[in-house]
């Protein structure tokens, strides 16, 4: 019974995601639109016809996709990181990747561009930055620098935690990670006030500079991320019965605990590289998905990753539509949809239960 | 003292018409000396706020908190009274040797006290004015925003400041600021130009004082009013609006042809792109008395750059 519901859920999600992969490529800055008109009509001038095909191939389609795959990483590191520690309010960002990430993103900005920076004289040529610039540090750029501070995150948490065998200490140790790389963020941002609103946009989350490379890195972790998951998703059910019960299972549970932390320092580096911190959907996806089918956590995995790249998406094509031309930051939606669903759900669950 | 100073400013723009030498150049600034010391003894200034600012003789120990409001102390002739200044004020090169009080958002209250300024200039949005006001510090709030906050904001510094020269320290600024957009060459007004405040991406609109240079220049912005001073923009919009020039800070310039669907764009094709200095940055989004320096920057882009000009 559980399967069939879990199955159908898994379904329902993949077609909603191919119909608003359709939305999402007919939604952009002239509000709702059908480019395939001038992209299939033979009639229509060379110029337009143009135009069409790369906003249509080389902007909203990686867009819309990068969306789906960044909600599908969060979602899927989400559910691995409530079964990790067993916690309902976990959420990828937990190690102090969050805020690792703002500091790599920080520091880069504040070293890129300060007046009268080394870096701007070290890349040469009087102008310093061109647009045509092909500086190793324009190449591993933001996005490098974001991964990088992710994962490093992740790393110092585990070395404060000394082990993964106390999950308290794990939990703590992720929170003072969080906090005082986050100050540290902040006390450079006071220093480089010019990126304050750079950064607000990386904080906020934004999926408007997603092309293919991004779109293909994602989905490429995304599946090497799953792939694991799913491998390791019995330590997560072992886990749910407690620790105790999961290691007379005769689980190895230091050595699996890493794996996944691993896997889940992976899959939140890449989405908040590409798109910077984007809020609740880690948090919500697994709830969600819970609230609607009780299942084993390797369908779990599998069913909150959908339902994350299905709620990224549909924000990100709102966050286009709203007010279109401009852009409503994509995190500020994912928070009022996930928030206000999961609200709406608990109340239910009340008066249910009542 | 409105009707003084307008009385003045006629007369200028008269004694203009009629080929000034230097003796009417004399006369204009008796007028305006006039019209200062009609308003000496006690100076009051309604500020941005709508505080009405009683001084009973003109401020001699200044703190400015806001880059844009050093510049207009010192372009008014008083950079010497300046005794502190927020850490973003860099200009002109003099009030780098001076002491910093933090920044326009974050001020150390105890350094400001300290340096015991009879004036604290600050933007209206500084939490900091009641927390200085309550230990005793006079404060001003002055917000300039657009082409017409320079103008006002510098004829009340003027006043506060008593001096008499303040409307033609303006008319000069104005005069140089219509100056760089007659330098353009001809039939450059059709050129649409976007100019990107920030990687976000972040445009400058026409309502903004960037747009309102770009304006004055008589060339077209691709981000029209009705979005507001900055607005975020889907990057798309900007792919269509297919700019024939873009003007960009240093900083968000690189990876612009990277992004998705951009190297494509006319303007990035023909590198017709201007990447402004920090340095030239703050120029031209300080709405300050460099604004005509700031039209002079993009003229020269313009000129350089835009489709049709002859580099």
């Amino acid at each position: 019974m559980n399967l069939r519901q879990a199955s159908v859920l898994g379904w329902v999600l993949l077609g909603l995601a191919l119909l608003w992969v359709g939305l999402g490529v007919s939604v952009g800055s002239a509000g709702f639109e059908n480019l395939l008109r001038p992209l299939l009509d033979p009639q229509a001038a060379p110029e337009q016809r143009a135009m069409a095909q790369q906003i249509f191939f080389d902007i909203r389609l990686p867009r819309t996709l990068g969306a789906w795959a960044a909600g599908a990483l969060l979602g899927l590191a989400g559910a691995l990181a409530q079964g990790l520690f067993r916690n309902p309010l976990a959420d990828p960002f937990l190690l102090g990747s969050a805020s690792g990430a703002s500091l790599g993103v920080a520091l880069m900005l504040a070293v890129m561009g300060g007046p009268g920076s080394v870096l701007a004289s070290m890349m040469g040529s009087g102008a310093g930055f061109t647009v045509f610039g092909t500086g190793w540090l324009v190449r591993l750029g933001l996005t490098g620098a974001a991964f990088a501070g992710a994962v490093l995150a992740v790393l110092l948490t585990l070395m404060l935690s000394s082990g993964v065998q106390h999950t308290v200490r794990l939990l703590l140790a992720g929170v003072v990670v969080g906090v005082v790389l986050g100050a540290l963020s902040h006390l450079v941002l006071l220093w480089s006030p010019e990126s304050l609103q750079a950064m607000q946009v990386f904080m906020l989350g934004s999926t408007a500079f997603v092309g293919w490379t991004a779109c293909w890195l994602m989905l490429g972790v995304w599946g090497l991320a799953l792939v694991s998951g799913g491998l390791l998703a019995r330590l997560l059910d072992g886990l749910s019965l407690g620790e105790a019960t999961a290691r007379s299972l005769g689980l190895p549970l230091a050595p699996m605990r890493l794996a996944l932390i691993a896997v889940l320092a992976l899959a939140t580096g890449a989405a908040v590289a590409q798109t910077g911190l984007i809020a609740f959907v880690g948090l919500a996806a697994p709830h969600v998905v819970r609230s609607l089918v009780k299942t084993t956590h390797i369908r779990l995995l599998l069913l909150s990753s959908l339902m994350g790249g299905v709620l990224l998406m549909a924000a990100d094509t709102l966050a286009r539509w709203l007010i279109a031309p401009q852009e409503l930051p994509v995190g500020v939606l994912t928070a009022v949809l996930g928030g206000g669903y999961l609200l709406w759900r608990m109340q239910r669950g009340r008066q249910l239960g009542g | 003292m409105r009707w003084a100073g307008f009385v003045a400013m006629k007369v200028w723009q008269a004694l203009v018409r009629i080929r000034l030498s230097v003796s009417t150049c004399m006369a204009a600034l008796m007028v305006g000396w006039l019209a200062g010391t009609a308003l000496a003894a006690p100076i009051q200034v309604t500020d941005d706020r709508g505080v009405v600012v009683t001084l009973a003789q003109p401020p001699q120990r200044i703190v400015s908190l806001l880059p844009s409001l050093t510049e207009t102390v010192c372009d008014l002739g008083h950079c010497v009274r300046l005794v502190g200044v927020d850490r973003y004020s860099t200009y002109p090169a003099s009030v780098t040797q001076l002491p910093q009080v933090g920044g326009g958002l974050d001020p150390n209250i105890e350094a400001i006290v300290a340096l015991k300024p009879d004036l604290v200039l600050m933007a209206t949005s500084s939490r900091s004015a009641q927390r200085l006001e309550s230990l005793g510090v006079k404060i001003m709030a002055l917000e300039p925003r657009s082409h017409a906050d320079v103008q006002r904001v510098l004829l009340k510094l003027g006043q506060v400041l008593v001096v008499p020269n303040a409307q033609f320290i303006w008319r000069n600024i104005d005069l140089a600021t219509t100056a760089a957009a007659q330098s353009l060459p001809k039939g450059l007004g059709a050129t649409r130009v976007y100019f990107e405040v920030n990687s976000g991406p972040y445009g400058a609109g026409e309502s903004s004082f960037i747009g309102e240079t770009l304006t004055r220049l008589g060339v077209k912005n691709i981000l029209p009013a009705s979005l507001g001073p900055f607005p975020k923009v889907n990057p798309e919009f900007v792919v269509r609006a297919n700019p024939d020039l873009i003007m960009v800070g240093q900083r968000s310039a690189d990876g612009m042809a990277q992004r998705p669907g951009w190297s494509g764009m006319r303007a990035i094709r023909e590198q017709r792109v201007c990447v402004f200095t920090t340095a030239e940055s703050d120029v031209l989004v300080r709405p300050g008395p460099r604004m005509a320096e700031g039209a002079r920057l993009m003229a020269r882009c313009l000129a350089s750059k835009a489709r049709g000009a002859t580099p």
